[in-house]
């Protein structure tokens, strides 16, 4: 497998995992960045939502002219800083990217099982982020229906001036999206399936790639309803049909002459996908804290075993429960019920990992470098991320809090913070395996410090804008007498996110630093178990040198072997004794 | 290879006890800064309802969050101060009987409050019949405003066609040739009704899906074209509360904005009087 390439094929049109993987990460990051100044925007607006920023109207001089946002330019900006966190950012460098670099060397494998098919989901997704970017230079601007594309209000051109052009861009981005996603999972699936080495059982795999596993069956059984519905939208919209759109409908002043549509069946296929979606970005990010958390605990995990059959529990109840976002919908109110009690049935499986999270703590010998601490940032933010889950699914309790700040808080406490503090734990520890250097410790425990406490002060704010009363997806709060009283919490929550997205460059200053600069990394940096640290850092092509037999499970952390208070998975059962 | 730090460096125990501090410091925070009367003034019967299934939430899952956040924090300040790990395996019993207990504990305190309190508040909003005296009315959605219809005197509503709508003569689309729709009584943004009697709310939507918001009455209902949701619920108080749109429905979603009067009945009929008078 030590076959020599030229630049290209090395660097660019890889097959390689660990280029892809990185590929993926890297071009996540830059659509993190496109997101976070969306964010930026949007917290301007809301924050100080009369204030002229002139030097903003030169730079945006068609969203913001004389300094103020445009209602269009704001609705725009939400929805695209939302698609492009979910599908761009988090399902890029976490899923995607992680996925593809540490799923073949935790299994023992040499690639993924299709590496071609893998660079070629790659390019896809690239495509993908391209064309969404893109979307903001067309006729009306990008989408503006928020990222859930509700129709009408995504269906007709006339109704918002992001469906115009942009919706349509939309779709064929989510299109490319959802193409190159499946590949991508579809890959992970066969490769933890059938290239796994000598040994390496399933009850043996580090958490990490069971969750990246069961993430990706969730991705494949879930997005074909999401790619059904978007075709049908771009033939309501553009062919005539009415998939979505009622006889009877007159928007400004114009008679539709559609026909016996509903638009319902679009919020049923796309919270079909919505919500296994949010468990494919929030379970390999538990997965990943999962396997830092031993590293700098020195012991094994906590109830492996179950916290495994909890992610499967987790997967299989997230496919039933997607009515739990339509409680106020029109939706029968029986089956509101019904979503409600499968909806809390999750609360069970959850707990149990989480429980099981927090006790891997138990008894622990803590060293808290970088990674650990984002990691305990993920278990903190999950529990509180958890909990908000309670009133939601909660069908009595949604009826006050669907569709406001609530809502908007807590999923950015899950599938915002549990996933960024994971992103973040998972570059601090698996950047010296990637590039061959460490970070910087203090500029990540500042990175840490300025990242976590912003973050948890805003979206735990954002729950009570929420109970309130506050809307989400409103251009302001002006309007409304009783909302002028969360015009002080508003204030506190922007200036908060400014500060969040400042120390955002604090972690790019670092990882641009390290990269050159950074202390050279050992091929085992944190004294871990799993198969990646037992191959040099940067692992060469093809991984391992021979081929690893695997005679233990990833945990074996608190046993003297040579190496240290551990055994890596290779390490044979004369030398340690065998847990699992 | 090298051994990672192996022993208790000062360093990290110092840094622990500040990470648990500041677990500990957002835990108790976040419940002095939760603990507080959040929710705009009730103005509903079947809101009260609502309110106890919140307050329900808010002081188990704020327990909940308490005790985890401040168990996290003694791990990592423990954690930190130790030279060697405890025993590195629970028995299987012990992790079994913590799932167990755990996953009970949160299906009761989850499912119970859904079943206890969630249940009965939800049929009583959606199941019971809405009583005979009722006051009806007919709001029908467009962007960025509430047309509000009353049946008039003899009490049923005239018929409407989609295709007679004219934004500026026929709004909502009156079959003008209908007798029963002579003497309706159409309002924009404005909804007054009689205290003392149930508020029927039929819902349209001209254009697309909008959410008839009326916080203080604990009411949310999505207003979705071609289907006609309805809300039934009784006002407790009188006063001048608004209606907002929680469903994004284009630019002006933030400002699309009504207002609910509850008033004594003798003042509804006076108000009531008034705007026939203007039809």
């Amino acid at each position: 497998m030590s076959e020599q390439h030229g630049f290209v094929r090395r660097y660019v049109f890889s097959t390689d995992h660990k280029t892809i993987g990185i590929q993926y990460i890297l071009t996540g990051l830059l659509m993190a960045l496109a997101g976070g100044l969306l964010a930026t925007l949007i917290r301007l607006q809301l924050g100080w939502p009369d204030h002229q920023w002139l030097f903003l109207s030169r730079l945006l001089p068609k969203g913001m002219p004389s300094g103020v946002m445009t209602p269009e330019f704001y609705l725009a900006v939400v929805t695209m800083h939302g698609t492009i966190m979910v599908f761009f950012f988090i399902s890029y460098v976490l899923v995607s990217g992680f996925g593809n670099y540490l799923v073949p060397l935790q299994v023992g494998a040499r690639d993924m099982a299709f590496p071609f098919l893998n660079m070629l989901s790659y390019w896809i997704a690239f495509l993908a982020a391209g064309v969404m970017l893109a979307s903001f230079f067309v006729e009306g601007g990008a989408a503006a229906a928020g990222w859930t594309a509700y129709p009408p209000l995504s269906a007709v051109s006339s109704a918002v001036p992001g469906s115009q052009m942009g919706q349509t861009i939309w779709i064929l981005s989510m299109a490319l999206f959802i193409a190159s996603f499946t590949m991508s999972g579809l890959n992970i699936v066969a490769t933890v399936f059938s290239v796994r080495a000598p040994g390496m059982w399933m009850m043996r795999l580090p958490l990490t790639v069971w969750s990246y596993f069961i993430a990706s069956i969730l991705g494949l059984l879930a997005f074909p309803p999401l790619t059904a519905a978007a075709v049908m939208l771009l033939l309501d919209r553009h062919f005539g049909t009415s998939f979505f759109l009622p006889s009877g409908m007159v928007i400004g002043n114009t008679h539709l002459t559609n026909t016996g549509g509903s638009p319902l069946l679009w919020q049923h296929l796309f919270w079909f996908l919505g919500h296994p979606e949010v468990y494919v970005l929030i379970l390999p990010a538990l997965g990943v804290a999962c396997d830092i958390i031993p590293a700098f605990t020195r012991k094994p995990v906590f109830g492996y075993r179950m916290s495994v059959w909890c992610l499967m529990a987790v997967g299989c109840l997230s496919m039933i429960v997607w009515g739990h976002h339509m409680f106020v919908s029109g939706m029968s109110p029986f089956t509101g019920e019904y979503f409600s009690l499968v909806t809390l049935t999750i609360t069970v499986p959850m707990t149990i990992f989480g429980v099981n999270m927090l006790a891997s703590l138990w008894g622990a010998k803590l060293q808290l470098r970088v990674p650990m601490m984002f990691s305990l940032g993920v278990l903190a933010l999950f529990g509180s991320g958890g909990f908000g889950g309670l009133f939601l699914g909660n069908a009595t309790a949604d009826m006050q809090l669907h569709d406001t700040y609530f809502v908007v808080g807590h999923f950015h406490m899950m599938i915002g913070g549990v996933t960024l503090l994971a992103t973040f734990g998972a570059i601090y520890f698996w950047f010296p395996k990637m590039f061959g250097r460490m970070m910087n410790e203090t500029l990540g425990k500042l990175h840490f410090w300025t990242t976590f406490l912003p973050f948890f002060t805003i979206f735990f704010m954002q729950h009570f804008l929420g109970l309130q009363g506050a809307p989400r997806r409103y251009y302001a709060f002006t309007a409304y007498d009783y909302l002028q009283k969360t015009r002080g919490q508003n204030l506190i929550i922007s200036i908060a996110a400014m500060i969040l997205v400042s120390s955002q460059c604090v972690f790019a200053i670092n990882f641009v630093w390290s990269l050159f600069k950074g202390r050279v990394a050992e091929a085992n940096p944190w004294g871990a178990t799993t198969l990646e640290w037992t191959v040099p850092s940067p692992p060469p092509h093809g991984n391992f040198g021979n081929m690893p037999v695997v005679e233990r499970w990833a945990y074996e952390y608190g046993v003297q072997t040579v190496d240290g208070d551990f055994a890596v998975q290779t390490v044979p059962s004369q030398i340690a004794p065998v847990s699992a | 290879m090298p051994s990672p730090d192996s022993h208790a460096h000062p360093r990290f125990a110092r840094h622990a006890t500040l990470l648990a501090l500041m677990f500990a410091a957002t835990g108790i925070g976040g419940v002095v800064y939760g603990a507080r009367a959040w929710m705009p003034e009730l103005a509903s019967r079947h809101g009260a309802g609502i309110d106890s299934m919140l307050t329900y939430l808010l002081v188990s899952v704020g327990g909940l969050f308490l005790v985890s956040y401040l168990a996290l924090a003694y791990f990592i300040w423990r954690g930190g101060r130790r030279t060697a790990i405890g025993p590195r395996f629970a028995s299987r019993r012990t992790e079994r009987a913590l799932s167990i207990a755990l996953g009970v504990g949160m299906a009761i305190i989850a499912e119970g409050g859904v079943l206890a309190i969630g249940m009965p508040v939800w049929a009583e909003y959606f199941d019971a019949a809405p009583p005979a005296d009722a006051i009806v009315i007919d709001v029908t959605a467009q962007q960025f405003m509430w047309n509000v219809r009353y049946p008039g005197p003899d009490g049923v509503f005239g018929r409407t066609e989609p295709r007679l709508i004219d934004d500026t003569t026929n709004p909502i689309g009156m079959d003008r040739t209908d007798p029963a729709g002579k003497d309706d009584i159409i309002t924009l943004n404005e909804i007054t009704v009689p205290f003392g009697r149930a508020v029927r709310i039929r819902l349209h939507s001209k254009d697309v899906i909008h959410s008839f918001f009326l916080p203080n009455f604990r009411v949310k209902q999505d207003a979705v074209p071609g289907m006609t949701p309805e809300v039934v619920f009784f006002p407790t108080k009188t006063g001048h509360f608004e209606i907002a749109c929680a469903e994004l429905c284009g630019l002006a979603h933030y400002r699309m904005r009504g207002f609910f009067n509850v008033v004594p009945p003798a003042d509804f009929d006076t108000w009531l009087h008034k705007q026939q008078e203007s039809q």
